[in-house]
């Protein structure tokens, strides 16, 4: 009986053992091993407006970040980010500015849109299209755009079948427009690096 | 050498370990749609196949063995098995990016290849050195990539074959492969 029990101890320690061994050779090899992601995709895409608009024919700013870097897309084709935009991305890239690609679109003003609310149906044809979930509501109720929230991007105009979302100028507010946020997380990561 | 040379045919041809030993059949099928994709996991299995029965030798010898716990290796190699080819994809990401985007998508997968654990199972069976461990599994992988690379190309001239509709897909699919299993029989005999 106790030959059995020392003989199971024995194994339970053991494989306890050896699997606390292999976690901790791989939490040292994932330490020393560790990935950063492509640090160019990331600064590329710190320069883009994260509207997630889609102008730029890729399904958001990351893609197309993702695409510059690789050399399959022009530096061009980013309407929000504007001719501003297009002077930074030279600039990290060490390419030549290039003209706004008409094709793409035009750079307008800041701006966000806004529900026309007495004429919302409630359908929710333009909460699923919004990429940064800045309308509010849900089926047959009034539906909102949470004005800090929207990027401008005029993805959800297409859908209303109503035709009840309208642009506005961006308002002014104290608070960070999410235009300017990436340029906002360089200044806090340059901040930290100090 | 002649004995190394002969374990690496066996596992490679002979006892060929998917259309022989009919291990391994679930990447088989799986990735075998695509030549590209077939020669991706094809590499991704011979590095890890040799790697883990080194590495699951090493454990079986110095580990079970020592402590009679024999009984206990087809645990402790699936243990083994995870943590290499969690370890290789890893240091793969590090120092070889261009290589683990070929091979990258395949390594977790592999985790769940029987012919994995059937090569550490067997290297116990047949006792072999640590050496003979390594060919073991570079033969077996080398077969599986052969067979993987073959099928998926015969595969791929499916896609455009006229195939009666109840064949279409998977069956038709398993019936080619039994027809190279048939193929492979006739290195049976060729060695142990």
């Amino acid at each position: 009986m106790i030959a059995w029990i020392n003989q199971w101890a024995l194994a339970l320690v053991s494989m306890v053992a050896l699997s606390g061994l292999f976690g901790l050779l791989i939490i040292w090899v994932s330490k020393k091993f560790k990935v950063e992601g492509n640090p160019i995709v990331e600064q590329v895409n710190a320069i883009l407006p994260q509207t997630q608009c889609g102008q730029c024919n890729y399904p958001g700013c990351k893609p197309y970040a993702e695409a510059i870097v690789s050399g399959e897309a022009p530096i061009n084709q980013c309407p929000p980010g504007g001719q501003e935009g297009i002077k930074k991305l030279a600039e990290l890239l060490d390419l030549e500015v290039l003209e706004l690609n008409p094709e793409n679109g035009a750079e307008e003003a800041d701006q966000v849109v806004e529900i026309v609310e007495p004429d919302c149906i409630g359908c929710t044809k333009c909460i699923q299209v919004c990429p940064v979930d800045a309308i509010v509501g849900a089926a047959k109720q009034m539906h909102t755009v949470i004005l800090d929230e929207c990027t401008g991007c005029d993805l959800c105009i297409p859908a209303c079948p109503v035709d009840c979302i309208i642009k506005i100028p961006a308002p002014i507010t104290t608070q960070v427009r999410r235009n300017d946020k990436p340029a906002l997380l360089t200044t806090i990561q340059e901040a930290q690096s100090w | 050498m002649t004995t190394l040379f002969l374990i690496f045919i066996s596992a490679a041809f002979v006892n060929n370990f998917v259309l022989v030993r009919f291990l391994g059949l679930c990447p088989f099928m799986g990735v075998s749609t695509q030549y590209k994709s077939a020669l991706g996991m094809s590499f991704a299995t011979a590095f890890v196949l040799t790697m883990s029965s080194i590495a699951s030798y090493l454990v079986n010898e110095y580990l079970l063995v020592p402590l009679g716990l024999e009984y206990l290796k087809t645990l402790s190699f699936i243990l083994v098995i995870a943590v290499t080819v969690q370890i290789t994809e890893m240091i793969l990401h590090k120092s070889s990016p261009l290589l683990y985007q070929v091979l990258g998508l395949f390594l977790p997968l592999i985790t769940t290849n029987c012919a994995v654990l059937g090569v550490a199972l067997l290297n116990v069976q047949q006792q072999n050195s640590l050496i003979e461990s390594a060919f073991f599994g570079f033969g077996a992988a080398v077969g599986f990539g052969v067979v993987l690379v073959l099928f998926s190309a015969i595969r791929e001239r499916l896609e455009m074959a006229d195939v009666p509709a109840s064949f279409r897909g998977l069956p038709i699919a398993l019936m080619t492969a039994g027809l190279m299993s048939l193929a492979f029989m006739g290195f049976s005999g060729m060695a142990q």
